[in-house]
């Protein structure tokens, strides 16, 4: 019962909101609410009893939530996200129902398809988020009307990815004849048909290279919450999905379309490398650097996916290296572009502009602003201590997790090793954009900008905090993953 | 009392005419409202037939040759009598609408046949959904579609409506003929026009030519009444120039009607292994060449009707594919969904048209922030009608995929394809709508006003489109 309150509370308050409630107030309480919850529900299995309730006899769909290691962690980046989306942004005058309620509608809709446990309604939660997302973008973008047309293309992409990845579940669930999680095994017929969807479909959704060309405008131009949480958390669902239910459905067929990943993933890490470097604008350079991160992520699932696409080690029930890396980076990027975002926002309310060569010297005005967005630019380039560099690491020991420097370099190692080249790519645009924003001679409104108040900290100094502890002591997540 | 409804319907319905006629009531949507409920106590005494254990027993010895309660009659019934008192009460906001084309102008003389017709036709769709004898459902069905060519063109001062009223009978008759020149090739091979007995035919004359070239022209013909390839072409003009409600009452009953009969007449056909390759291989290019028109020129469109004329085509093409495979219980369940969607949709639809006078799908401008209630609404019901999860439409959907992926022997994988092709093309143009109300700047600030009853029945029609979504059983219990 307790994990349908965790989607029920965020649905039931989205809801009041509609009908007059306090919006801002009982978002924050909510999110607060939830946020507790999962954290509990997550560390102490005790309290988590599933629950299952059949909708459908034939074919057999049914609604049913249950918690185990990986879920538990994507769990906890739903919540601890949603929170800070709260938080974070400054709603239009006169649209807070819209505003919050679409919150908490995108927080119930991926903490729903996190803990569902029947493929259904593990795509249906999914979908239910992306509604508000388009909308938010749509309504309350920024950037004139230039975002509605990113709102539409965002809409029309994902709609795309998602049909493509529903004719791969479907072609799996007939055949198994069960879309719970529990019944999914390797499917007789068409594994490479079903693979090949299931990248598509999952990739669209994850901005895999060539499909990814919706997510950078449409970060740029949503609300700080919306790209937090889709960049964040949502995205994510693409990733947890094909390891979750792609390498245990069609474990051959991956296997077949492994070459064509991992060339995927290499254009994610240097083709978008270098075009986030050439990015003029900080919103496009995070929402760029976002895309490129999710090549890492897919380089995790491709070491899972030459090593015979079993995730959970038989011999110790524990989850293998590769997919307790691809968690760990989730969730590190999830919280590091959240945190990004949020303070990119609060530069552009600072000082009216995200271009970065109008900006300058800021660190003098707003010095709390400069240390914890060095704090966020750090994390995403891999620097040690931080959450991102624990995942990092494991992905790159990943790929080269079974091999003897007998046997030659295979193509998972060879990519492994130019991959890390993109490390150095992120760390160009990274520190150069931190450089131009804060370091250097005052410029532009930097000059009469306040520091950020306590109020707009909160958000960072909780995901900031976060990203310290998952950093300096990595079991934090490792042992849930057990 | 089960066997006579439809004599019940039909009473009523000549009680309204003689009324009409004589009495003459002042306000001539009274007489929607008291159809209404009328075929409301007919859709208790059916639910109670149906449910209570009297439900056996024999059909009167006179009818017994043409009439028959099984399978899946009382379900269209009930289907019948539901969509038509939705037209009814639909048709009592649009008496303004009517009252614009009679003459002499503005008055109501001549409004009154307008709500007295559909119970008529609901006779017909009722009897058709009882028929066992070829002829009997010929007879039904041309009852259903001679109410049709008068309510189309109703409005006969109306360019439109006039142009809607001749398509439909010149199409009409064309395809009436391809029916009864059919069943007269079915009788020529098969000597019977009696259902029953087509299901124990002997395997030589089910497998000659001459009962397939029947078959197919019947198929043909009754793809007339669902908007199917190639008889799809009316649909589009007529829906847009007919009254609203009558659209409505087309879009539903007539595509609801002609998929029961298929459903009756092919059965048979279906079952027996030495026709079900050829049948459905017939069912399969039709189902392809629907999806492909519907959606692809649906993607096009500008304005609301004929948007909403090309996604019903489309509909058609799922449901086809339903019909291919046999699985006649989902197809009950898509057409149920689709009842759902397109009466919310024409209620929205009827309301825009109040306040605006306009169709295209600009008049939703920024209706998110002239009525949330309205936008929210209209947000579902498309949302629904693309197939968005967590709404019926995408059960139905969902339900017709995984039946086509489970014969993939009978669909081919082209088909299949696209169909997925015309699931994503949905998207764009049902989000279309999506866009208008919420991103588009509205053209007037007057806020809309709801009439109660029209609040009221879009709330149940949109609740019930996601509690359905979520669980579906109890829609799924309703079949058997």
């Amino acid at each position: 019962m307790l994990l349908l309150a965790l989607i029920l509370i965020p649905l039931l308050a989205s809801i009041a909101i509609f009908f007059g409630a306090p919006a801002r107030l009982t978002t924050i309480a909510t999110a607060a609410v939830n946020l507790i919850l999962g954290v509990t529900l997550a560390f102490v299995p005790d309290t988590v009893c599933t629950l299952s309730y059949e909708v459908l006899a034939n074919p057999s769909i049914h609604f049913s939530l249950g918690i185990d290691n990986m879920s538990s962690v994507m769990l906890i980046l739903s919540v601890i996200v949603t929170f800070a989306a709260a938080l974070s942004g400054t709603c239009v005058e006169g649209k807070e129902k819209l505003w919050y309620s679409s919150i908490l509608l995108i927080a119930a809709g991926a903490i729903g398809a996190f803990i569902s446990t029947d493929l259904f309604f593990f795509y249906a939660f999914h979908e239910l988020a992306l509604i508000p997302t388009f909308l938010m973008i749509g309504i309350l973008g920024r950037g004139g009307n230039e975002r509605k047309e990113i709102a539409w293309k965002t809409t029309i992409y994902l709609a795309l990815g998602s049909i493509i990845l529903l004719a791969g579940f479907l072609f799996a669930g007939s055949q198994l004849e069960s879309f719970a999680f529990k019944d999914l095994a390797a499917v007789e017929n068409h594994q490479t048909a079903i693979a090949l969807l299931l990248i598509i479909g999952f990739g669209t959704l994850v901005s895999l290279f060539p499909f990814h060309s919706w997510a950078a405008p449409a970060y740029a131009s949503a609300p700080a919450p919306v790209a937090m949480l889709h960049a964040g958390v949502l995205k994510k669902f693409g990733l947890y999905g094909l390891l979750r239910v792609g390498l245990a459905i069609a474990p051959e067929g991956m296997q077949h379309w492994l070459n064509l990943l991992l060339v995927l993933l290499l254009c994610n890490i240097i083709w978008m490398g270098l075009v986030t470097i050439n990015q003029k604008r900080l919103d496009c350079m995070l929402g760029y650097s976002s895309v490129m991160h999710m090549g890492y992520i897919f380089l995790a699932i491709a070491a899972a996916i030459s090593t015979g696409g079993e995730i959970v080690d038989p011999s110790t029930g524990t989850l293998t290296l590769a997919a307790s890396a691809a968690m760990l980076l989730m969730f590190a990027h999830g919280i590091s572009i959240a945190l990004s975002f949020a303070l990119a926002d609060r530069i552009e309310a600072k000082t009216g502009t995200l271009e970065i060569n109008k900006l300058g010297g800021l660190g003098k005005t707003a010095p709390k602003l400069c240390f914890l967005f060095g704090l966020a630019i750090m994390a995403s380039i891999g620097l040690p201590g931080l959450a991102n560099f624990a995942g990092e690491i494991m992905v790159f020991f990943s790929g080269f997790e079974g091999w003897s420097s007998e046997q030659g370099l295979g193509p998972v190692q060879i990519t492994t090793i130019i991959a890390i080249w993109g490390v150095v790519m992120s760390a160009v645009y990274g520190l150069r954009a931190f450089r131009n924003i804060f370091q250097g001679s005052l410029m532009g409104k930097s000059n009469d900008s306040t520091d950020i108040s306590l109020l707009e900290k909160a958000p960072a100094i909780l995901l900031a905090i976060v990203l310290l502890a998952v950093g300096l002591y990595p079991n934090l997540l490792l042992n849930l993953l057990k | 009392m089960q066997y006579y409804l439809e004599f019940i319907v039909a009473g009523l319905g000549l009680i309204l005419l003689m009324w009409e006629a004589f009495a003459s009531p002042k306000n001539k949507a009274l007489l929607g409202l008291v159809g209404a409920l009328g075929l409301s106590a007919v859709l208790g005494f059916l639910v109670c037939s149906s449910c209570s254990s009297c439900a056996g027993g024999e059909a009167p010895a006179w009818i017994a040759r043409f009439y028959a309660n099984d399978g899946y009659a009382p379900f269209f019934k009930g289907f019948a009598l539901i969509s038509t008192i939705s037209v009814l009460l639909m048709s009592f906001e649009f008496q303004k609408v009517i009252n614009k084309f009679t003459n002499p102008d503005g008055s109501d003389t001549n409004a009154g046949e307008f709500y007295c017709l559909p119970v008529f036709a609901c006779a017909g769709l009722m009897w058709m959904a009882s028929a066992t004898d070829l002829v009997s459902i010929f007879v039904a069905l041309e009852l259903v579609t001679i109410t049709f060519y008068v309510m189309i063109a109703f409005m006969r001062r109306n360019v439109g409506s006039l142009e809607a009223g001749v398509k439909y009978l010149i199409l009409g008759a064309f395809s009436t003929s391809f029916l009864v020149y059919g069943i007269a090739w079915v009788y020529g091979a098969a000597k019977t026009t009696h259902i029953a007995q087509l299901s124990q035919l002997s395997p030589e004359v089910l497998a000659s030519p001459s009962l397939l070239f029947g078959l197919a022209l019947i198929i043909v013909a009754l793809g007339f009444k669902v908007g199917a390839a190639p008889m799809q072409l009316w649909i589009p003009d007529v829906y847009q120039g007919a009254p609203t409600p009558i659209t409505a009452f087309l879009s539903v009953a007539s595509k609801a009607a002609g998929f029961g009969i298929a459903i009756t007449i092919l059965r048979p056909f279906l079952e027996s292994d030495i026709t079900r390759g050829n049948v459905a291989t017939i069912l399969v290019v039709m189902a392809a060449a629907t999806l492909l028109y519907g959606n692809l020129a649906a993607l096009a469109q500008t304005n609301f009707k004929r948007l909403l004329a090309y996604s019903s085509i489309a509909h058609a093409g799922f449901l086809l594919l339903g019909m291919a495979t046999g699985s006649f219980d989902y197809v009950l369940f898509y057409l149920v969904t689709y009842l759902l969607m397109t009466f919310a949709a024409f209620f929205v639809l009827g309301l825009i048209h109040n306040a605006e006078g306009s169709d295209e799908i600009d008049a939703f401008n920024g209706l998110g922030q002239r009525s949330p209630l309205l936008g929210l609404s209209l947000t579902v019901i498309m949302a629904a009608m693309a197939g968005v999860p967590l709404t019926t439409g995408f059960v139905g959907k969902f339900l017709m995929f995984s039946a086509a992926i489970q014969n993939l022997d009978t669909i081919s994988w082209l088909v299949l394809v696209i169909a997925f092709i015309g699931a994503a093309a949905g998207f764009y143009y049902y989000f279309k709508v999506i866009r208008a109300v919420y991103w588009c700047k509205p053209h007037s600030e007057n806020t809309i006003n709801l009439p109660l009853i029209s609040k009221l029945a879009l709330v149940v029609l949109t609740a019930s489109l996601i509690v359905f979504g979520i669980y579906h059983q109890p829609l799924m219990a309703l079949m058997s």
